[in-house]
């Protein structure tokens, strides 16, 4: 097992290297020189000059992804031009935010999901099946921000029932918290739980007609049993796998979710930093994000290991 | 010639015609395409469909709800909905098409190189693939999107980049397995150079899985340029978008919720139609299911 952790951590080194590449090459797309895309148009000469000095931009391009991964290593990833602030520091003021929206979006998934998959697979072919399929194809299709805006409009306009947009920390209120980020969690989650429902749909059909079920049903065991602890038991850890996966892209989604529901996370952090030409932010949140996904990968390989004994040897 | 005699290459016609027979019994894929055709059609044909000027404002009907005159209302500048609605169908398929065609031109030919060649080249194409896999897709997007500059040709780059490492694994994985076919040792014996195997022999019968994967990207795509254009990355006003109707439209949700149902609406009806079509095709090409 720690053989296992340790090859995929050697595996990830050039992953991570290519990745904080592509990031820092992502400043080289900026059109003409990027310390007057940094600075903008119309800044004196001193600050520019100031700006190539602090950003190493009068060096080669491999001195300065030196220089800049240097820093990232030290946990340096620049500062914030407009609040004049430490990336890193905007990050870790945020991600919390973010993270009790992912994992809140990630339990409506995986209930919603899991629940319509199984009753899919064991009602197949029925209305029942066909209601849950067109239901999670519905939730991949939907854009989350028109469902975002028509949730809203339906749920806090109109019947008033719940906020429409704002955040408030469960260190502050619980209750009040839960309840702001519920409609973000749904409008988050939705996607995930279509897809997880079709997962969860396949693995149970393809477990239901197993050799172990079809015995398991021979012995003469209670339906319920066999569904729970012999089908749903195989089916359910690849699931677990692509929800540890799905956790990953869940950053990706709660940049418009946030932006709709005015939550001060790290999706509102990115926008509002490619508002305002805030380009060290965007490269932090993106190299952030993508260590983040990268951690999930390699947990979900490792549960997927650990959840099957085969694997272990 | 001998070597085309060796491969089953490129499904024939009565292979089409297999392929179209069973997509048809596909109801809800066929429901899609019926869609999808009209969309396209409306696109085409926007300048005879809609009545008014999509840009045309009038402050005589500010946020009118529907009326017999304005199908789908008017917005906060008076402009008609349905107008803007069949021109903005023009920026999502034009956004679609445009970014899959990068995706692909990008991703095919590195898939095919890492697939047919290995070692160290699909070493070093995967591992990049890899990285740029490890990025969300719509961070990624936005990120590439904000430092091109905001613009409706910079989003379906944005796009199209950001789509591409997943038709090179999806072209490796399928040229891995053609690879080890009989045909292709025969064309490789034969004399043929790789370049000619490779899209002689091995792209053709890769195709299928490409063509599945492409019609269920379009409906990524289509929702990524609405997102960046909801995001004011994409299409720039007051030239008319799906995504950035719905931005506006944020703004008078309690006095004309008119305005931000429409552009939701055909963003969503148009995704699920590509996703209904791909998965019909994704069965009809499966060879279980005949």
């Amino acid at each position: 097992m720690t053989r296992l952790i340790a090859r995929r951590l050697i595996e990830l080194i050039p992953t991570l290297l290519i990745l904080s590449v592509i990031i820092f090459l992502l400043q080289r797309l900026l059109p003409g020189d990027p310390a007057i895309a940094l600075a903008g148009d119309d800044s004196d000469p001193e600050l520019l000059e100031q700006i190539r000095r602090q950003y190493n931009l009068d060096q080669p391009l491999p001195i300065q992804y030196l220089s800049w991964i240097g820093g990232v290593l030290h946990g340096d990833l620049g500062n914030s031009m407009r609040l004049g602030r430490p990336v890193l520091d905007l990050i870790l003021d945020r991600l919390p935010v973010t993270l009790q929206l992912a994992v809140m979006a990630m339990f409506f998934a995986l209930v919603v999901g899991l629940t319509a998959g199984i009753i899919s697979a064991i009602k197949q072919g029925t209305i029942w099946d066909y209601l849950a399929n067109i239901v999670a194809l519905a939730g991949i299709s939907l854009p989350n921000f028109w469902m975002g805006i028509m949730m809203i409009l339906f749920f806090s306009v109109m019947l008033g029932w719940l906020p429409a947009s704002g955040y408030v920390s469960p260190a502050e209120d619980l209750q009040r918290s839960l309840l702001s980020l519920l409609m973000p969690a749904i409008v988050l989650g939705s996607g995930i739980a279509g897809v997880i429902m079709r997962h969860t749909r396949s693995a149970m059909l393809q477990a239901l007609e197993s050799d172990y079920v079809r015995t398991a049903r021979a012995k003469g065991l209670f339906e319920s049993r066999v569904v729970i602890r012999h089908a749903m038991r195989n089916a359910l850890t690849p699931v677990i796998t692509l929800g540890a996966l799905e956790f990953g892209g869940l950053l990706g989604g709660a940049v418009l979710t946030e932006q709709i529901f005015n939550i001060p996370g790290f999706g509102k952090l990115i926008v509002d930093a490619v508002y305002n030409r805030d380009y060290a932010v965007v490269q932090g949140v993106v190299l952030v994000t993508a260590i983040v996904y990268v951690g999930m990968s390699l947990l979900a390989d490792i549960g997927y290991v650990l959840a099957n004994p085969r694997l272990r040897e | 010639m001998a070597i085309a005699s060796t491969a089953p290459a490129v499904p024939h016609e009565g292979q089409f015609a297999r392929f179209w027979k069973r997509l048809r019994r596909r109801k809800a894929a066929l429901a899609g395409l019926v869609f999808i055709v009209i969309v396209i059609l409306a696109a085409i044909l926007a300048p005879m469909i809609a009545q008014f000027d999509p840009l045309a404002q009038d402050y005589t009907a500010i946020r009118q709800p529907p009326t017999a005159l304005h199908w789908f209302g008017t917005d906060e500048l008076g402009r008609d909905i349905f107008a803007r609605i069949v021109f903005g169908a023009r920026a999502s398929m034009l956004a679609g098409v445009i970014s899959l065609s990068i995706a692909l031109a990008i991703g095919v030919p590195f898939g095919l190189a890492a697939g047919y060649f290995g070692g160290w080249i699909d070493l070093s194409i995967s591992r990049v693939v890899d990285a740029m896999l490890a990025i969300p897709f719509l961070i990624l997007a936005i990120a590439l999107a904000a430092f091109l500059g905001p613009s409706l040709t910079n989003s379906m780059i944005a796009i199209g980049v950001t789509a591409a490492p997943l038709f090179v694994r999806l072209t490796r994985g399928q040229v891995l397995s053609v690879k080890a076919e009989d045909y292709v040792a025969a064309a490789r014996s034969l004399g043929n150079p790789h370049w000619r195997v490779a899209f002689r022999h091995i792209l053709p019968n890769v195709l299928p899985a490409l063509i599945v994967q492409a019609t269920l990207a379009l409906a990524a795509a289509i929702t990524s340029e609405a997102s960046l254009s909801f995001l004011g990355l994409g299409q720039q006003p007051p030239a008319p978008s799906w995504g950035s109707m719905l931005n506006t439209a944020q703004r008078s949700l309690s006095n004309a919720p008119w305005v931000a149902v429409w552009p939701g609406m055909m963003i969503f009806l148009t995704v699920l139609s590509f996703n209904l079509l791909g998965d019909g095709m994704r069965d009809a090409l499966d060879p279980r299911s005949r």
